[in-house]
Parts: C-alpha cells; structure tokens; sequence
C-alpha cells in the first residue's frame, strides 16, 4: 500500500499534463459552435509524424496510466477542462470555454463548449464531465489523479448545472485551482459506464482491446497497436480546434510511436532521421547531434534550464528506534547544518555543469530553478566554491584532521559514508563521482553507490537504510502547489524525512506554515512572498544540497513546422495539434 | 624439447615485463588515477613535438600548454602556444609502492599547468594512461587471485574424487556440474545487492572476485582428477603403495607431481578468462566503484553512444589489451606444448 501511494506522490511530482494548443482564444460569438482558435502559423494538412517512445505504453486509460509513455501516447488521444500554457506557464481555457468563481474562493462554475463531439462521433456534454471525475475520485479505482483532487482532505464534489455548465466545490480555498483541470482527460461516458458498472473498468482501454473501443476529445485517435513495435495514431476528424485561417485542425494524418528502449538508440534513429521529434536525451548526445545539425535536416533547440532540480540529501530520518545503528551514529554529523553548510560550500557546482553537462545546466542553490520565472527568488545568494570556507565551517564543529588528511568527528570516528544514486542515470553517477572527489578534499571518505532505481526508491522511502544520495525531482507544473508532497513534513516525497507526525526541526514546521498558508492564499504577491521564504529556507538550512538543473533539449526534423518546444512537459510535443509537415 | 622452451620464452617474457611495469605503476604512470582537471576533460592524447612553431628543432621533446580557460572543453587541452618540455625522472602525485613504501618519483611529466595525456584523458579529465596502468593492477590481481583460488579447490576436490574414487568420486563431480550449471552472473548480482553499503568497493570488489573464483572449481577438478586417475595406476605408485606408503604420502609425493604442468597451463588460460570476467562485471557495475579504476570501469564509458562516438582515444585501453590476451594465450599454449612432450 505504502508502495502505491508513493508511486502516486511521484506521479503528482514528476510527471505530467496534457497536450493543446498556445494562446488560444474562444471563436467570435456567431459561430455556429464553439471551436477554438489557436494561434499558430497556418501549416499544411496531411503527412506523419514519427516519434520514439522509450518503452511501449503499458495501458491507454487515463486512470491508470503511470508511466511516462503512456501519457506521452494518452496526451493525444485526450483532453482536459482547463489547460496550462506551456508556453506562458499559465492557464487557459480548453474543454471549458470559460469559467467564474464564488467570491469565498471555493466554487468554480465551468461553462463547456457546446457542440463538441469525441473521436467516434458521439456527442459531448457535462455528463461525461460528471462521470469522469466520479471515475478519478473512486477508491476503488485507486486513480492517480485523486490525490490532486483532494483540496482541504475532503475530495472536490463536482454537480451538474445543466447540459453544458458544471460546478466544482472545494472544501477551502486553492490557490491554483484552475491547474488542478490540467491532465484530468475527459472520458466518454458512452464507451466507460458499462464497465464501470461491471467493476471491470481496471481492464478497460488496455492495448490489446480493437481501436473501436477507444474514443476521447484529444486531436488524434488510435488507429493500429502492434506489439513490441509501434502506436499509430489517425487525425480525430471532429476535433474541437481550428487555426487562424479557420482550418480544421489537428494538420497531421498520422502520428506513428515508435518503441525504441534506450536513450542512445533513440538518438541514432533521429540522427539517420526514422524519427522526426527528439526530446529527453543527455547534452553529451546534444554535442553528438550538433556536429551533424547542418548537414542532416534536423535542428537543435537548447531551451534552458527547466523545472528539474538535482540534489544531494542526507538521511535524516529518526533512526534512533529502528534502522541501522551504524547509520543513526553518522546522523550526528547530518543533523549539524555546519556539517551540511561545508558540504555545500566545497562542492564544484560548475564543474558539475560542465563535466556532466558540456555547459549546458544550470548551477543551483535552491530548488526553484532560473527556467520557472514566476516563482524565481532572486534574492538568493549563489556563494562561489571555497575548500577554505568548508574547512572552518568542519573546525567549528568540532571536525578535525589526522596527519594524513583524513577528517575525524570530534569522537573520532573517521567521516566515511556513501552516496547512492540511481544506474539507470548516467548524469546523477557522475555528478556523485565530482562530489566524492571534492568531499576528498576536506579528508572526507565517500563511496558512490549506484543502485537499480526501485531498488534506491525503497531504502530512500521504506527502509531509510542510506546514509546519502543523489536524486532529482521534476515538477509536473510551475505552480508551487505542485511541490506540497516535497517540503510538507508529513509528505511522502519529503524525502530526507518523509511522512513526519509533527515537524522535526524549526525551519520545517516554518516551511509547513508557509506551504499551507500560500495554498489558500490567491494573491499571486502574497504568495511569491512566501514561497520566496521557502527558497531561503532550503537555501539556508539545506535540507537538500541544491546542485544543478539540466537544460531542457530538443531536437525535430526541419520539416516539421509550428515546433514550439517549452520547458513544461511534454516539451515538444505539446503543441501537437499544430504541428505540420512541409 | 629446446624449441619448445625457445618458443615459451617470449611470452614469458613480454608478460614479466608487463607485470613489472603494473608492479610499479605509480612510477610509469605521470597522474594519480583519481585526481580530476575539470579544466580537460575529454581531452585526445597529448602531442609531443621536438619541431616548435617557429620550425627551430628541440633535442628534448615538448608539449604546449593549456590555452585561455574558459574556452570550450574539447579545444582547451592544447591551446597555447608556451612550449613545455618533456622531464625525465621528475617528482609529482605521491604513491605506494607494494602498498608499504611512499614515493613521489615518476618516470616523466611536464611542468603545470601544461599536462601530458598520452592516452588522452577520461570524462572527468583524468591521465588514462595513469588509469590504466593503475587499472591493471585491480584486474591482473582480480584474476590472479580467482584463478589461484579456484585451481586451489580443483586440486584438493579433483585430487581426492580421482584417487578414492568410487562414491566420494560421484558426489564431487555431479557437485562440480552444479556448479558450471550456476548462471554465476546472477548469483553475483544477487551477492551484490546484499552486501551493506557502507563496506568500501575494495571489499565488494575483493568479495566477488572470491565468489568468481569459487565457484569456477569444477573445470580444473575435472582435469585434475583425469591426471589423478591415470597417475595412480602408473606402476612407481602401485609400487610405493605396496610398501606402505600411505594416501596422503603417495598424493603428495606421487600423484599431485604429475599435475603440475596441466596445473600451470591452467592458471595460464584461467587468469585472462577471469580477467574478462572482471571486466565484464565493472562494466555492468558489479566492480570496483568510482574512482579505483580497472579494465572494465575503463571500457565502461564506451557504452554511451556519445563517448563511442566522439573520442576514439576512448578506445585505446580495448586495444592495449588484445596484445596482451595474445601473450597470455601464446604463453598457455607453449605450456600445453611443453607439458606434451615432457615423459610423465
């Protein structure tokens, strides 16, 4: 249970949203229906576009999809009430045209477009609206969508106004409310209910099941799965967009996902171009494609530092009662900031960008990263690397050196412990590997351990049987609601002491009051104040050693048009509707 | 009998050389193996010129120095245009000798900031040279002590099986195709993954080179206890048991003699088997962790597209030791040779 639930806190964190279309605005009144208006260029219809998919998507229900290729599969077929702009990081209308909220802040009346049809030609109305959320708000059904969807600990009851208006009550008032619609697809009530009814919806919509069976208001449907080689996805003919020139959208015929496992071989078929989209590949692979950028026809797009922040933390959890002894007698130097203040001072943040990045990351000291302009504190200090400043941070707690440089606790014992870090992450093991390097300076001895990922999730989560390590976290959104289950005590993704009954230190129920206080706070300059406060405070007293966030990377065929990548998942093919092929 | 000596005197050779120049890797080598400059990394192997810019001719050879930092990484390693020369027998990284003696002599090197990489340097702009000389170290010991260990436990399991014979002979070979049946890949995955984390990688590595060498006895026990069964019906044996003489005498002085050469060959053709075996578990992450280096962390980093790629210097360690597994070979072969034509 403790397993799921974990799984879920990651989902709300690392993963992501849905795919649509940048600043739309709604169709002059005297259409005949509501289709939106996005404003792209005007591209061509026709053509495919082929794209790779790490693994094959495990399941095409929105409901139970995890991992990241089914949403990346998921995001085409589907669509949400309310959207998040990846381009301007802010909300904007989708399924909903538009919407109000009461004046006590916890009531929002969405009014949906009205004529709108799914895949498969039936009609669309607030009914599919109600039965989607009873899906995603069923215990039963265990959605991961249902955390979000608990404002206040009581879930969001969702009522029908009538046939195109619904109303959301929350228990309090949410700040980000309106990015909570991001991601949530919209079901058809038609194809679902029966087997919800039957309890058999756990199997619905899993691949083996005839395209026929699949139907959803995003810009493309399901058109062919072959096993272990492709998803071919075929334009949704009653899709709910126009362009400019009042062309029916989405322009492509096809989208063709390819399954091609590794990172590495995923860059060798964009290289030799059987794909025509790349995004998610290291900066050594960027330098590798570069070289060929001119010659090739594809292009390279560097957008800069996203919303993922890696980080070294250290075990702090109560192991006094349980857990390893030789851990909880180390914890004395982890719980002393001056112990953690000289870790971070000695640590080679550049080096990291440019040995693990070829320059292309970002140095960091807090989680928020400079790519989420809205909830960027600029006030933070970005102290310089000093050995020295370390060195006396350690001697002022009590550290010393033996004559052969290695540093002792003042009991004595010789500072050695491990760092792990996931194998599956070729950057996080080096950055591990400068950071043993420079701990050797202050006479520290540190292994790098790299462990199988589930296998590093269980001793960070349920065992705490580790003493270090070395992870990152990605936001699914901008927004800092998005990063509750982070800095909340009592959060599970809190990871240096997750799920506390009541905050172990000061800073931390500080951090708790703030969090919860810019939760119900709609003022966006009274909470960036507070958030800002929170920055500091992981500036300060480094609960995490922020060190690096990697630029976000992409790379598409130059005969690919209206590519927009953002630094939102997923980066480049949020805007897919608009793609076109010249 | 005198070609076949002449033939096995050049492997020999070339190996003892070999192994002297890993005995004394610190002195060879100009770098520690872990000390990183973050300034070089990736950087191809160092030229030497004895021609400088101006076409004057220099006796002693000379690099060039590091050009203007903050240029990009792959371009920095030899920019300028400062000439710096060559030394012999120069003091640098101190190091161990046979783990006991502390020195800080090296063979050669250059004056900082110039460096001299002749095997170019790794992702985090460390002397592959060094690590590989360093590198070799790990792994020739890795195999050797596999290798030793698991001729140890043929001998005593194949001595005794081939000369009780019988049921003992049964129970210890049927146990021995136990053992080549292990898929020993991932037993050592699973005794990796129960090892505490705190135990340095020298253990770990230590360890699991035990438990590769342990579990490898039943090959040489096969043919131990082969010679064995032979050996014991030679008529000095039946002789020297028929005055007395008890089984364990007669193993030591009579039997186990006889195996000697097939033993040799052995430990010849097991020790680079090991040695890829090693290789192969640090490349899948089994071995010795960052920063002790060895052949397989070496040739670790050419599984990513971008190393393969880009930097065939990369390469270099993977092709330094085909020569040396030739050696090996030839050397285990001339043994097998040598051991043929000698009268039992």
């Amino acid at each position: 249970m403790r397993r799921i639930r974990l799984a879920k806190a990651c989902v709300v964190l690392i993963v992501a949203i849905s795919c649509a279309y940048a600043g739309a605005r709604a169709l002059p009144s005297h259409a005949s229906d509501d289709r939106m208006i996005a404003d792209g260029t005007p591209g061509h219809a026709g053509g495919r576009l082929v794209i790779a998919l790490r693994s094959e998507p495990k399941t095409l229900n929105p409901a139970l999809a995890l991992d990241e290729p089914s949403r990346d599969v998921i995001r085409c077929l589907t669509a949400d009430l309310i959207h998040i702009n990846r381009e301007s990081l802010k909300t904007e209308p989708a399924l909903a045209k538009s919407w109000s909220v009461s004046r006590d802040g916890r009531q929002y009346t969405l009014q949906l477009r009205r004529g709108l049809r799914f895949s498969d030609g039936e009609p669309f109305n607030a009914d599919d609206v109600i039965f989607s959320f009873q899906i995603y708000l069923d215990e039963k059904v265990d959605s991961s969508q249902r955390d979000l969807l608990i404002v206040g600990g009581k879930p969001i009851t969702v009522v029908k106004v009538n046939d195109f208006a619904v109303r959301f009550e929350l228990a309090q008032p949410y700040a980000a409310a309106e990015r909570l619609f991001d991601s949530i697809a919209i079901l058809p009530r038609h194809l679902l209910e029966s087997g919800y009814r039957d309890g058999t919806f756990s199997r619905a919509w899993s691949l083996s099941m005839p395209p026929s069976q699949f139907a959803g208001l995003g810009p493309f449907r399901l058109k062919e799965y072959i096993a272990g080689q492709r998803v071919v996805l075929e334009r949704n003919p009653y899709y709910w967009k126009a362009d400019r020139a009042g062309n029916q959208l989405p322009y492509l015929n096809e989208i063709v996902f390819l399954f091609v496992p590794s990172e590495d071989a995923q860059v060798i078929r964009f290289q030799s171009g059987d794909t025509d989209v790349l995004s998610r590949f290291s900066a050594d692979n960027f330098a590798v494609l570069q070289k060929q950028q001119a010659t090739k026809g594809y292009h390279l797009d560097d957008l800069g530092a996203g919303l993922e922040y890696n980080f070294l933390f250290f075990n702090m959890n109560d192991l006094a009662a349980q857990g390893p002894p030789e851990i909880a007698k180390k914890q004395v130097w982890f719980q002393d900031l001056r112990f953690r203040q000289a870790v971070s001072a000695a640590i080679d943040r550049a080096g990291i960008v440019r040995l693990v990045y070829n320059g292309r990351a970002t140095p960091l000291w807090d989680q928020v990263t400079p790519g989420n302009k809205l909830w960027l504190d600029e006030k933070i200090a970005h102290p310089a690397r000093s050995l020295e400043q370390a060195r006396q941070l350690l001697e002022s707690a009590g550290f010393s050196w033996k004559s052969d440089g290695a540093l002792v606790d003042p009991h004595g014992n010789s500072v050695e412990f491990s760092i792990l870090t996931s194998s599956s992450n070729a950057q996080r093991t080096k950055i591990a590997t400068i950071v043993q390097d420079d701990l050797s300076q202050l006479g520290m001895t540190v292994q790098v351990v790299p462990l199988e990922f589930h296998a590093l999730v269980d001793r960070l989560t349920n065992t705490y049987n580790y003493e270090a390590a070395v992870m990152g976290l990605v936001s699914g959104d901008a927004d800092p609601t998005s990063e509750m289950n982070v800095w909340l005590s009592s959060g599970e993704t809190h990871l240096w002491h997750p799920r506390q009954e009541k905050p172990a230190t000061a800073w931390e129920s500080e951090m708790d009051r703030l969090m919860q206080q810019q939760l119900v706070t709609l003022d966006y300059a009274k909470r960036k104040n507070l958030y800002d406060r929170v920055q500091e405070i992981v500036a300060e007293d480094l609960p995490i050693i922020c060190l690096v966030s990697p630029n976000i990377l992409v790379g598409a065929a130059n005969r690919v048009g209206n590519f927009r990548p953002a630094i939102l998942v997923p980066y480049a093919l949020w805007n897919i509707e608009q793609l076109y092929v010249q | 009998m005198l070609t076949q000596r002449r033939k096995l005197a050049w492997p020999v050779v070339a190996l003892a050389a070999f192994c002297c120049v890993v005995l004394f890797a610190g002195f060879f080598a100009p770098y520690d193996f872990a000390t990183q400059d973050r300034d070089t990394p990736f950087a191809p192997p160092t030229a030497i010129h004895f021609v400088d810019a101006g076409g004057t001719f220099h006796i002693r050879p000379f690099v060039y120095g590091p050009g203007d930092s903050g240029q990009s990484a792959e371009s920095s390693a030899q920019g300028s245009d400062q000439p710096y020369p060559l030394r012999w027998f120069v003091l640098g990284a101190p190091y161990k000798i046979a783990c006991v003696f502390t020195s800080r002599a090296h063979l050669f090197g250059v004056a900082r900031p110039a460096r001299i990489f002749l095997m170019g340097s790794d992702g985090y702009g460390r002397d592959q040279l060094s690590r590989f000389l360093y590198g070799s170290q790990i792994s020739l010991l890795a195999g050797l002590i596999a290798a030793i260990l698991s001729v140890a436990i043929g001998i005593l399991a194949g001595g005794i099986a081939g000369y009780y014979g019988g049921w003992i002979d049964e129970l210890l070979m049927r146990g021995g195709e136990l053992f080549l049946a292990l898929p020993w890949l991932y037993l050592l995955f699973a005794v990796r993954a129960a090892l505490p984390l705190h135990i340095s990688q020298w253990q770990v590595f230590l360890l699991l080179i035990s438990v590769m060498g342990l579990i490898g006895w039943a090959r040489p026990a096969r043919l131990i206890r082969g010679v064995v069964l032979s050996a014991k019906e030679r008529n000095f044996v039946l002789a020297a048991r028929g005055f007395g003489a008890s089984d364990a005498y007669l193993l030591r002085r009579h039997v186990l003699p006889q195996t000697y050469a097939v033993l040799l060959t052995q430990i010849t053709l097991l020790i680079p088997q090991y040695v890829l075996a090693e290789v192969t578990l640090t490349f899948l992450g089994l071995g010795v962790g960052e920063p002790m280096p060895s052949w397989g962390a070496l040739l670790s980093s050419l599984q990513q597209y971008s190393v393969l790629s880009s930097y065939w210097w990369m390469f270099l360690p993977a092709l330094l030791l085909i020569p040396l597994f030739v050696v090996f070979y030839a050397a285990a072969d001339a043994l097998q040779e040598l051991h043929k034509s000698v009268p039992l």
